[in-house]
């Protein structure tokens, strides 16, 4: 079944939502476009929308996560849904019953949407491929494959800050290769229109044949930032120094660690992103992540608007019914 | 019970022989080939118009999962199945459960194949004790009482190349041949689908050709210095197929083989996270799809392999990664390799030879894989243009799991014979 079959109902409408891949621009721009709706929300004496009133979802994260989570729910009560969060270590969930067994008990509790975050590249498709047809699928992020909802918020980001996509620079920097941030960023970016994407990492934290997704790869932090629109930063794991694909976190910050000098190369208008949690000192440094150029805390607080648009689209119905209502 | 097959294209790949024909069978062997012999008469008459007759496929790598993963198969479900798909002899890796690392294991899955009676079943020995890439394992002793045709760490690794020299050293003091599954752990470890494009697309860790190609550089060396006959199983790059066929060029005893998956499928066939072609090796680029097609056009490559893993269905029913690698694959061997033809890789004769004499040969079966008067009848009659479309879950083997599930394939088999009796009759199934 091709993504694009998976993700859309009978009548063409997005029914789940685990990647950005096969989207079109209409989609995409409709989201943002519904999340500057939403945004709103959150300003008013009363912060909730009775959209969702009625339906359940429940947040499966298989891996730890405070932020995503929580934004998540908020989202989801902000739009008046019930909701049920639940945190499965891994380790319980393979001794035990399977990850099918689960789904179908969440499903015999008449749950209507499922946020979705595992450790596994793959798990959100696999869920939306066996769960019930009333059913939909949030991918909040699968091993290193895809992680749209990050991807998207950091476009209404973007676009909040620079207005038209299809004049940017944009560069990546960091570890690409293990990250679903990163692949779900790209997609967005090319499908938005945006005409260079730049990619910065050593060799060791790319993918294979990284430039077959479209992008511009640099092994130098100098030359990759020049002239840019928008930095975003990756956060690098610890684990990374294990796997002998970094000598230390010291000589990372050295070579790709974003300073000011170095943000000096970029656009003087340039915004800064990360999708957090900062690594301070390994990836950024403090003086960038708190200055003027950062757009780090937005970026979370419009998660929450994001995450709402894209939930009242798959559960069938858009803003518009919140003017209604 | 004699029997007369006639009017059928009999094709002899070891000899050559094409013609159309009769075929006479008794005793359990090939009375003649053409000519009845003098007071011939059939018990069984077999009209083999339209048909190839071509000998019983021997299968150099097939998993029956017995003993021990009983609940994906059993010797006689994936028997039977071997049957259905004109495989009449299959040699099985030592990585059962246990281990065959002694001759009474040997000697149970022989017993139980021989209870079955539907296809004959060889087995490899295990080249160190328990698999475990440390100890040598018994290998005299699993040849001479538990009759291993050669020996094989399986999907193992020999980490160490201490261990794996010693190793060759004394299979090749044995005249046993070391069956290679040429895989450098350190490099494939963690991984699931080729590292490339697909695994940049989905996010999954992957396994580099150096995975390959650095083991077989590693075995190369030893093979040169130790002297041992060894067979790559199932090689996936193209870079691989270069590297063994120099140094079968130079005169190193050694030669490969590949499955039948990886002469048609690439990893694009991953799709969106299909575990059905979740394989090792994995599939890797159309390159070296193209690569494998040209060993088997210049004959560098000897043997198309099965690679049977048959699976239950949970198996395969989570995400991608945590999936169970492998294909039910004995069902589809004889017409995939057939569509090589189709698709003007190699001739008929070349392409029958890689499922026939060539593995026979490797295993040490002189007497299989050939359709000559005094030999075993170990037969296959299909009808090549019939075609038929893959349904995994019709197989008769226990494990459905395969990526070729809707394919059109042309060539069924109608009946296979074993030692002159009939194992498989299309029409009665």
């Amino acid at each position: 079944m091709s993504r694009r079959g998976l993700q859309f109902d009978d009548e063409g409408r997005l029914r789940h939502f685990i990647t950005l891949d096969g989207l079109d621009r209409a989609t995409l721009t409709e989201i943002l476009d519904s999340a500057e709706n939403f945004a709103t929300v959150g300003t008013r004496q009363v912060k909730k929308v009775p959209l969702l009133r009625g339906k359940t979802i429940a947040n499966l994260f298989f891996e730890p996560s405070t932020r995503t989570r929580t934004t998540f729910e908020l989202a989801a009560k902000r739009l008046s849904a019930d909701v049920l969060n639940l945190n499965i270590s891994t380790s319980s969930a393979s001794k035990g019953e399977s990850l099918l067994d689960m789904l179908r008990n969440l499903e015999a509790m008449n749950c209507d949407m499922f946020v979705v975050r595992h450790n596994t590249s793959g798990a959100a498709h696999f869920i939306a491929e066996h769960a019930a047809p009333h059913i939909s699928v949030i991918n909040a992020g699968d091993g290193w494959h895809a992680h749209p909802t990050q991807a998207m918020l950091d476009m209404f980001t973007i676009r909040r800050h620079k207005g038209d996509f299809t004049a940017l620079r944009v560069a990546i920097v960091g570890d690409i290769k293990h990250s679903r941030v990163a692949r779900s960023e790209i997609q967005a970016l090319s499908i938005l229109g945006v005409p260079e994407i730049r990619v910065i990492a050593p060799q060791t934290l790319l993918p294979p044949e990284a430039e077959r997704m479209g992008v511009h790869v640099y092994h130098s932090i100098e030359k990759g930032i020049r002239d840019v629109d928008v930095i975003v930063m990756l956060r690098l794991q610890r684990e990374r120094m294990e796997g002998a694909l970094l000598p230390s976190e010291d000589e990372y910050f050295a070579r790709f660690g974003l300073t000011e000098a170095k943000l000096a190369l970029a656009k003087p208008d340039a915004i800064v992103m990360h999708p957090g949690p900062i690594n301070r000192g390994v990836e950024i440094d403090s003086a960038v992540a708190d200055g003027p150029r950062s757009v780090i805390l937005e970026q979370v607080s419009n998660g929450l608007a994001v995450r709402m648009a894209i939930m009242a689209k798959v559960l069938g119905r858009g803003p518009q019914s919140e003017e209604a209502a | 019970m004699r029997i007369r097959i006639h009017g059928g294209r009999v094709l002899d790949p070891a000899s050559g022989f094409d013609a159309i024909t009769d075929l006479y069978i008794g005793d359990g062997r090939i009375l003649s080939v053409g000519k009845a012999p003098d007071g011939f008469t059939a018990d069984r008459e077999i009209d083999a118009h339209g048909l190839h007759v071509i000998p019983g496929l021997v299968d150099v790598s097939a998993r029956l999962r017995e003993p021990g993963q009983e609940h994906k198969g059993t010797i006689a479900s994936e028997t039977r199945a071997a049957a259905a798909g004109g495989i009449t002899t299959l040699c099985l890796p030592p990585d059962t459960d246990p281990v065959i690392d002694t001759p009474a294991v040997a000697e149970l899955i022989a017993r139980r194949a021989r209870d079955a009676g539907h296809a004959r079943v060889v087995t490899l020995g295990a080249l160190t004790l328990g698999l475990g890439g440390e100890q040598l394992a018994e290998m005299a002793l699993l040849r001479d009482q538990g009759h291993c045709v050669g020996v094989s760490n399986a999907c193992r690794p020999v980490t160490s190349t201490r261990v794996m020299r010693r190793a060759m050293e004394y299979a090749a003091s044995c005249r046993m041949t070391v069956f290679l599954h040429a895989d450098d752990a350190s490099l494939s470890q963690g991984g699931c689908v080729h590292e490339g494009v697909m695994s940049t697309r989905l996010g999954l860790p992957g396994i580099p050709d150096a995975a390959e190609t650095v083991a077989v550089a590693r075995e190369l060396m030893l093979i040169e210095q130790t002297g041992v006959r060894a067979h790559f199983c199932h090689l996936s790059t193209a870079h691989a197929v270069q590297m063994v066929a120099r140094a079968r060029h130079d005169g190193l005893p050694v030669s490969m083989g590949t499955t039948a998956h990886h002469l048609h499928l690439t990893e694009m066939d991953i799709g969106d996270f299909d575990s059905r072609a979740h394989v090792l090796p994995p599939l890797r680029t159309e390159r070296d799809r193209d690569g494998l097609r040209e060993g088997i056009a210049r004959g560098a490559i000897s043997t198309i392999c099965s690679d049977h893993q048959p699976h239950d269905a949970d198996a395969k029913l989570a995400p991608f990664p945590e999936t169970e690698p492998g294909i039910s694959g004995l069902e589809t061997l004889l017409p995939l390799a057939q569509r090589l033809v189709e698709d003007g890789i190699a001739d008929l004769p070349t392409v029958l030879g890689k499922l026939t004499h060539e593995p026979a040969a490797i295993l040490g079966l002189d007497d299989c894989g050939r359709l000559q008067p005094g030999l075993r009848a170990d037969i296959c009659l299909y009808a090549p243009r019939q075609p038929w479309r893959v349904d995994g879950s019709a197989f008769l083997s226990a494990g459905k799991n395969t990526p070729f599930d809707g394919w059109e394939l042309r060539g069924q088999v109608l009946y296979t014979l074993l030692e002159g009796k009939v194992v498989f009759d299309f029409n009665s199934e």
